[in-house]
């Protein structure tokens, strides 16, 4: 699991990389905080289009997040799920678990 | 059911080693020739399945895992993750989405996604005792696609 960041214009978008499982989930969650605790972005975009695999421990991630970006006032998307993540982002209804827009 | 091949499988409860279980699975899994989505939904299942055993079953400790595949007559693959921790209480409550007694890196949607990506799935618990569960999943393969 890899991730990268850009930031511009307020505008935050999240690379995720790799294979997503509860081995990586919280020091991913810890790196996340870090960059919007420093930024405080209005808007986050996780770009999940080099994203191998994730099980719910993905799923958390996104949620947290989720939360994250309320209390910052901001909003969030996913960018380009596909495959695996792509099946268990649908099978679990993230939009009933967190505000969250997905973008093909 | 007489299996037509096997593998067992134990390691311990380290977090790392849950890609390495989900991994052997989809190895084990190659010679019914799945399609990628029933790759991805078998290494899903499993990553369920064994996260749940380093989280709930042994959370202060380190614990033993055992998973065992079989492949069943009529391309039916088998797959058992069992633990000797300390058991679920409310196996029923368990189940349910989004219950979780997890950290926050837990979303409670483990046996939800396990039983949308498998055929079946059974849960077998006794508090202090362990828990065994057993998914199956046919495997159409390549083939039904041609």
């Amino acid at each position: 699991m890899n991730l990268t960041s850009d930031f511009e214009s307020g505008r935050l978008t999240l690379y995720f990389s790799g294979e997503l499982d509860h081995h990586q989930a919280r020091d991913l969650m810890r790196q996340i905080n870090d960059v919007l605790d420093e930024l405080l972005p209005r808007e986050c975009v996780v770009d999940l289009s080099s994203l191998r695999f994730m099980d719910s421990s993905g799923i958390a991630v996104i949620v947290r997040l989720s939360q994250r970006m309320k209390e910052l006032g901001g909003r969030l998307w996913l960018e380009k799920p596909l495959g695996q993540p792509k099946r268990v982002i649908e099978t679990a209804g993230i939009d009933r678990l967190a505000p969250v827009a997905i973008t093909r | 059911m007489k299996a037509q091949n096997y593998i067992r499988l134990e390691f311990p409860s380290q977090s790392s080693n849950e890609s390495f279980a989900r991994a052997s699975a989809a190895a084990f899994a190659a010679q019914l020739d799945p399609t990628l989505e029933e790759l991805g939904d078998i290494k899903t299942a499993v990553s369920e399945a064994v996260t749940n055993c380093t989280v709930h079953a042994y959370p202060d400790c380190l614990g033993k895992i055992g998973m065992k595949l079989r492949i069943l007559e009529g391309g039916v693959l088998e797959i058992g993750v069992r633990d000797w921790g300390k058991g679920i209480e409310d196996v029923e409550k368990a189940r349910q989405p989004l219950f979780t007694t997890g950290g926050e890196e837990r979303s409670g949607m483990g046996f939800t996604i396990m039983e949308s990506f498998m055929d079946s799935l059974r849960v077998r618990s006794k508090p202090g005792k362990g828990t065994v569960v057993t998914m199956t999943r046919r495997i159409r393969g390549k083939s039904a696609l041609r």
